[in-house]
């Protein structure tokens, strides 16, 4: 009955790249293929492209309606994806997993139910200069909305987040820091223990945005100790369209739904409509059930990497990307503080990005240019725009190497009489 | 196809000492453009002598490609007609799009001019990079001094 492929031990004993790669059919149609742009959206290993196809073929229905067995089937299954991102996260109760369209939505469903129920005019939202515009503008809609205030803490000078600064702008005022796990822009990782200290040390919540973390980090909310914790699935390895918020069970509680429709209810009359409990009271109409039971593979696929497996094999690279990159003359790594992880954003002298990018498509490598819907950031660092290289599991050292050959070929190309 | 029909020595030498890149202070025309998924802005100033271009300029920042595109656009459409400028946009954007319309005979050597650009037509990802001066110019002329801001996107 069960869709879900078995796991293969892609690595067996030592993490080998080279053998995770023939997991991933891209690579086999894209022959050649220097994949550096996991940041943006990981690919698809084929446990999870035929698990989809495998739902749809056999156990597919609507979800929490039908009588029938296959409906029960495919609730199971949906279900059981909530099982299975519980455990991934290490929440402490299923009915603290909603699903949702992706991190964005996650966001934008805390700033639209908790937002207007628990903070006032005049209270504060503290945000960093780190975040992605998903974690800047929904905060910035709530503040227009009911007039709150947001506030900025910034980086220091190395790139990474002004802990004492942070620390300085939390006051009594402060609902909710939202702040990145790690940023999407420049691989900086934030403390997020120590961030939650100091402000649940003030009463105030902490998203996390946790996008470029959970493909990387073995994540636990409840050692983390935040109040919400988001990302999406794609970039771990699984469907567009599915993500997750994790929200405290009695926040949950406390919020009000922030989409009505289907599923989401109890009684509906015309007068009066009575919700569900959390998670569903948050997911309104149909949900992506093959989303969420291909992000289940995905997430199994990762467990079966080991975790533990994947940071190590990526803060290795990190480190050889940093000391390969760093040796070229003209390029200079964005600065990312004191950790940095996966992620290698560089400015290369005398080349735009989007001409660097273009070169390097052209030997094969692809990587993002651009403002990594970080414009603040981008701005704040003196930059219109960098050229970022981001990691993933089927990635290794010959990636790098290539990569750091096609820059030196631009630099070649750009280097005139 | 090969990198360098993209990187022309004309395009790397324009990109990199871009002509007529300076403010005008008393333009009669001007526009910014945006292209917001690279962050490029420029800003193209015109001074129009009766229905002649006396002078044209530009400012900003952005790829080789864009700035090239600029400084040769620029270059180009100094003493040309309205008529003129439009019918060259009209022929320009044709040929890095690959889409329909040509510019009359008469503009041949000036066409030729912006030859080395067409590049781009391989790289669709790009060929905003291209145009985007040309669409700054024709808002400023539209618009006349207000100082529109047309985007890409």
């Amino acid at each position: 009955m069960t869709v879900v492929t078995p796991l293969r031990a892609a690595a067996g004993d030592a993490f080998d790249p080279r053998r995770i790669r023939r997991d991933f059919p891209i690579f086999e149609r894209n022959p050649g293929l220097v994949f550096l742009d996991s940041g943006a959206s990981a690919q698809k290993p084929a446990a999870v492209i035929d698990g989809v196809a495998e739902f749809y073929r056999s156990d597919y229905a609507n979800v929490h309606r039908g009588v029938y067995r296959l409906s029960a089937r495919s609730t199971e299954l949906y279900e059981e994806a909530r099982d299975k991102v519980r455990r991934f996260l290490n929440a402490a109760d299923r009915r603290e997993i909603v699903f949702v369209r992706g991190a964005t939505e996650a966001i934008n469903l805390v700033a639209g139910s908790w937002g207007p129920a628990f903070v006032k005019p005049g209270d504060e939202i503290l945000v960093t200069e780190l975040e992605h515009h998903a974690n800047i503008v929904p905060w910035q809609l709530l503040r227009d909305r009911i007039g709150c205030k947001l506030v900025v803490a910034p980086i220091d000078a190395t790139g990474g987040l002004d802990l004492g600064k942070l620390a300085a702008l939390i006051g009594p005022r402060t609902k909710l820091v939202a702040v990145t796990h790690l940023a999407n822009a420049t691989g900086a990782l934030v403390p997020i223990e120590s961030v939650v200290r100091l402000a649940h040390a003030k009463g105030a919540k902490v998203l996390v945005d946790g996008c470029q973390a959970a493909p990387r980090l073995p994540v636990d909310v409840q050692a983390l100790g935040c109040d919400f914790y988001v990302f999406s699935g794609h970039k771990t390895y699984g469907p567009t369209g599915i993500g997750v918020l994790y929200g405290k069970k009695e926040l949950l509680d406390a919020m009000p739904p922030w989409q009505g429709g289907g599923d989401m209810i109890v009684e509906v009359t015309f007068e009066k409509t009575t919700f569900q409990e959390p998670p569903h009271r948050f997911e309104a109409g149909t949900p992506d059930i093959s989303g969420a039971v291909g992000l289940a593979i995905a997430l199994d696929y990762i467990e079966g990497l080991g975790r533990q497996a994947i940071l190590d094999h990526e803060v290795a690279l990190t480190g050889y990307g940093v000391d390969r990159l760093s040796a070229l003359p003209g390029v200079h790594l964005v600065g990312a503080g004191q950790q940095r992880l996966a992620i290698l954003s560089v400015d290369v002298d005398g080349i735009h990005p989007h001409d660097l990018a273009t070169i390097l498509d052209r030997h094969g490598v692809a990587v993002r240019a651009g403002h990594h819907c970080a414009q603040p950031l981008l701005d704040k660092l003196g930059l219109g725009a960098t050229t970022r290289a981001s990691l993933g599991v089927y990635n290794d050292e010959r990636d790098i190497d290539a990569l750091a050959e096609a820059i030196q070929a631009a630099q070649a190309m750009f280097k005139r009489s | 196809m090969d990198l360098r029909d993209l990187y022309q020595d004309i395009i790397l030498d324009h990109g990199q000492k871009p002509r007529n890149f300076r403010a005008q202070e008393h333009p009669s025309h001007f526009a910014h453009g945006h292209n917001p998924l690279c962050g490029d802005r420029i800003t193209v100033y015109v001074t129009l002598d009766n229905d002649r271009i006396g002078d044209v300029s530009f400012q900003g920042r952005g790829c080789a490609i864009s700035q090239a595109s600029a400084s040769l656009m620029t270059e180009t459409l100094k003493g040309k007609t309205l008529a003129e400028a439009q019918a060259l946009f009209k022929g320009f954007h044709a040929k890095v799009t690959g889409g329909a319309g040509a510019a009359p005979a008469t503009l041949d050597d000036e066409m030729e001019r912006l030859e080395p650009l067409t590049g781009v037509k391989a790289y669709p990802a790009r060929v905003k990079c291209a145009t985007l001066a040309w669409h700054a110019f024709e808002a400023a002329i539209k618009n006349g001094s207000i100082g529109a801001t047309v985007k890409t996107e």
